[in-house]
């Protein structure tokens, strides 16, 4: 199947919009597939449940929204409870595993945990926990090649930030990989 | 006692929750809108606390409240209150309030709003409902940016100040609220901050209890936008701020009260007149010139 | 008594106590009549400092308890259009007055027109209904600002008085009835406690009751997409329930609503299309055209919007050629073409406005739709 459908969620400030963005990045710039990015957001700037929507595809893109995620990432409990009905039956949940309680998921729904946020505060700066889950992400879908992600990091992040950012890429990514093995 | 102290007794005052009791404000919030839009450390919610409370100690039923508010952040204050509520168009809350209080003389209306709203789309409502002395009471939370669309240059944002659309910085000047609204007409202006609760309260109460047009400007955080972008750190370090850089006197002439961006900031009740409010003007004219023709007017 | 009087008239005797406004030629004279008769009767007229702040002081009013109307023309009335938006979507009973002069822009400040006609159904943003009507002697703008107030407290929408320069300052003999012979439809109030009530929540004919500020309900009023509760719901689901029901409200009830006036369209070959004082002059055409021997009636449309669509598909099955005469370059002769769906030749006869139509103008329009059936 070439078209592939991601749907990020979290709580505002968690970076939802921006993991979005990276993947969307790394797949048509850097690895010349097609993407689309849109993003549902309330009129609140902070706390509230929002979400970004990535579709990835060999072919070009034309229905903009996603539909039934094959991937979803979820950073918050409100997000998982909103978003995870949702979900592709055969598809993968990676969660916050401090955050979200992966409750009431159909079995055929294979899930991948990871603490980013602790990762993220151990590497000094709690808002990378985005970063640690872009690397998760890339690990444990292998949508977009890691190269590909890496690029889209270090292009995406503030100047002068690259280097902590693609170091929570590297974290999350070892702890995908792991998952992976186990 | 210093304003910190102030926040502090009235954090210990406050009462003590236990899991299932009602919360204290459920009778004057739409608990069945809770948890409310606003960021972490914004002052808007401090502002509609104040006015609960003040609400409560003039002792006006909520029934004969009404809050109309016009569009952005503050503007989400009419949402919240459980009075009947007027959520009107960007600018148009002072108009919509005239229109309100003319065809209910009984009815106690509010006006919460932002400063863009009232002062820049909706500046000339504001001129000339100060101007007629019409009854209300104008609340602006002035949080010196737009905040709801994302942080633009707003005609109070001071100078200096580095939003989205003054990236480079603001070269504007910026309205001094409390001179224009003196300017204009009010009959009572004052203006806090949002670390003055207690004052902000008090402030109120006189304003709700004043016939006429009564202005409150509340000087408060916006942590997401304001301050981050200014360098000013999160709310709290930005009521630190207030703390150590409002200066109270009351009767300042207003015309001396502009706000620098890391200047201090004079705050206080400012002016405090009376004027023959506009309902009251109408009927002394119009029963002077009709006689038995005219009934004094009450709704 | 001129047209402006006259519309000021009838507002007052339709229930009328609160009237906001601005200053602007042709519709001058409705503010100062207002403004010198309301006082005496228990109301308040209050001069704004501009149109969007007449047009919403107006809904403030409302929601307070009275009956409200704002007057203007066309640089005016297109400040107005945010607030009939506000208006449609709040539910809000209320009456626009448009004394329509030339435009665009300040345009024919003392000529007429009757170019705003489009405006008044799309002006606004949005997708919506509203109701619009148009009088042709000061006699109807007495008559029928009674029948506006009525409608718009009957389905809780801003309605149009869509007048022209013409009308507004044409001097005719006007009757006023007595006031218990004037019907005169009351704010359909809820009769429900406070627990039990929803603001939005359609009753019968898809209208929710109204309550006012001040009566213990405390409502909240937005003009943001709302559930039946008036609280903000950013879904396209309820947008769907909402913005369905309130172009439902009017376009399911246009039978009801519809007023139109038809003579001697029968035994016609041909028939006018008109509206407001356009149709006064296509009664002289007409005359003028049978004399010609062409068989030719009126169709008058005093309710434009929501738009008699039926009738004049009905005329298209009969083979009746159309001519519409309006004083614009074709606004409702694009709604007569299209409900025409190509079965009869239909022809304008428009002009840019300043000067009502030359009789011989129509009149020629009639001779050449009554050749096209031939």
């Amino acid at each position: 199947m070439s078209r592939t459908e991601i749907k990020i969620g979290g709580f505002g400030g968690q970076g939802v919009i921006l993991t979005g963005f990276i993947i969307g990045k790394a797949a048509s710039i850097f690895d010349m597939k097609n993407a689309t990015m849109t993003q549902a957001f309330g009129p609140e700037a902070r706390g509230s449940a929002c979400s970004s929507q990535v579709i990835v595809s060999e072919d070009k893109i034309r229905y903009p929204y996603v539909k039934r995620p094959n991937v979803m990432v979820m950073m918050s409990q409100e997000a998982f409870n909103k978003f995870s009905p949702q979900i592709d039956p055969h598809g993968i949940m990676l969660i916050e595993e401090e955050l979200v309680d992966p409750a009431g998921l159909p079995d055929t729904v294979t899930v991948y945990s990871i603490p980013a946020t602790r990762i993220a505060e151990e590497l000094g700066k709690k808002i990378v926990l985005n970063m640690v889950m872009t690397g998760f992400f890339t690990a444990v879908s292998r949508i977009i090649s890691r190269e590909a992600a890496r690029k889209a990091v270090a292009d995406s992040v503030p100047p002068g930030s690259e280097n902590l950012n693609l170091n929570a890429f590297e974290k999350g990514y070892e702890w995908g990989l792991k998952q992976l093995e186990g | 006692m210093s304003v910190i102290d102030e926040l502090q007794q009235a954090v210990k005052n406050s009462p003590r929750q236990s899991p299932g009791d009602e919360h204290p404000m459920s009778n004057f919030l739409r608990m069945d809108r809770i948890p409310h839009i606003w960021c972490p450390t914004c002052g808007i919610g401090t502002t509609v606390n104040c006015f609960a409370q003040a609400l409560e100690r003039c002792s006006i039923p909520l029934d004969d409240v009404a809050v109309v508010s016009g569009i952005g952040c503050t503007g989400r204050v009419a949402g919240y209150v459980k009075t009947d509520s007027f959520h009107t168009t960007h600018g148009r809350a002072i108009p919509f309030a005239t229109g309100l209080r003319l065809g209910n003389p009984k009815l106690k209306v509010v006006v919460f709003s932002g400063d863009g709203d009232l002062f820049s789309i909706g500046g000339n409502h504001f001129n000339h409902a100060a101007r007629r002395n019409l009854d209300m009471t104008v609340i602006c939370v002035n949080n010196f940016n737009y905040a709801m669309t994302g942080g633009q240059v707003a005609p109070t944002s001071p100078t200096d100040s580095v939003l989205t659309t003054s990236p480079y910085g603001n070269f504007e000047t910026p309205f001094n609220l409390p001179f224009l609204a003196e300017s204009v007409g009010a009959t009572f202006v004052a203006r806090w901050t949002a670390l003055h609760i207690h004052r902000v309260t008090e402030s109120m109460i006189k304003a709700l209890m004043k016939p006429g047009f009564s202005f409150i400007e509340i000087i408060a955080p916006c942590p997401t936008i304001f301050e981050r972008k200014n360098k000013f750190g999160d709310g709290l370090d930005r009521l630190k701020f207030y703390h150590d850089n409002s200066e109270i006197i009351h009767g300042a002439p207003t015309k001396d009260v502009d706000i620098g961006l890391r200047n201090k900031i004079i705050v206080g009740e400012f002016v405090d007149i009376e004027r023959p409010t506009f309902i009251e003007s109408m009927n002394a004219y119009l029963k002077r010139r009709l006689g038995s023709d005219y009934d004094i007017y009450e709704g | 008594m001129d047209g402006d009087h006259a519309c000021c008239e009838g507002a007052l005797a339709a229930g009328c106590r609160f009237v906001a406004g601005y200053p602007i030629t042709p519709s001058t004279a409705v503010v100062e009549r207002f403004a010198r008769r309301i006082p005496r009767v228990g109301g308040v007229f209050i001069q704004m400092e501009d149109e969007l702040a007449s047009s919403i002081a107006i809904q403030g009013a409302v929601w307070a308890g009275k009956k409200a109307m704002t007057v203007t023309s066309g640089p005016g009335y297109s400040l107005m259009m945010e607030h009939i938006g506000l208006a449609v979507m709040t539910e809000c009973p209320c009456v626009f007055v448009n004394v329509q002069r030339g435009g665009p822009s300040t345009g024919l400040p003392t000529l007429p027109g009757q170019a705003d006609m489009m405006q008044a159904r799309w002006g606004s943003h949005g997708d919506y209904e509203i109701i619009a009507l148009c009088p042709d002697s000061p006699q109807e703008c007495f008559d029928f600002m009674i029948d506006a107030f009525n409608l718009s407290e009957q389905y809780r929408v801003p309605v149009m008085f869509m007048m022209d320069e013409c009308i507004g300052h044409m001097i005719e003999k006007v009757t006023i009835p007595e006031a218990d012979k004037i019907d005169v439809t009351p704010r359909n109030y809820t009769k429900l406690p406070p627990d039990q009530y929803l603001p939005f929540k359609p009753a019968e004919n898809m209208v929710p009751e109204m309550v006012k500020a001040g009566d213990g309900y405390r409502i909240h009023v937005t003009g943001l997409t709302h559930d039946y509760r008036g609280y903000p719901v950013m879904s396209a689901d309820c947008q769907e329930e909402l913005v369905h029901r309130l172009v439902n409200k009017i376009n399911r009830n246009e039978e009801k609503i519809r007023h139109i006036i038809a003579t001697d369209i029968e035994d016609a070959d041909v028939v006018v299309i008109a509206y407001g004082i356009t149709a006064r002059v296509a009664v002289d055409a007409i005359a003028l055209a049978r004399k010609q021997g062409v068989k030719v009636g009126l169709l008058r449309l005093v309710v434009v919007w929501p738009f008699p669509e039926a009738v004049i598909r009905d005329l298209a099955n009969k083979g009746k050629a159309l001519v519409m005469a309006e004083m614009n370059y074709g606004q409702i002769y694009y709604e007569v073409e299209r409900c025409a769906q190509g079965k009869v030749p239909v022809l304008l006869a428009g002009h840019g406005g300043g000067d009502v139509h030359k009789t011989e103008a129509i009149a020629e329009k009639i001779v050449e739709a009554n050749k096209c059936l031939s």
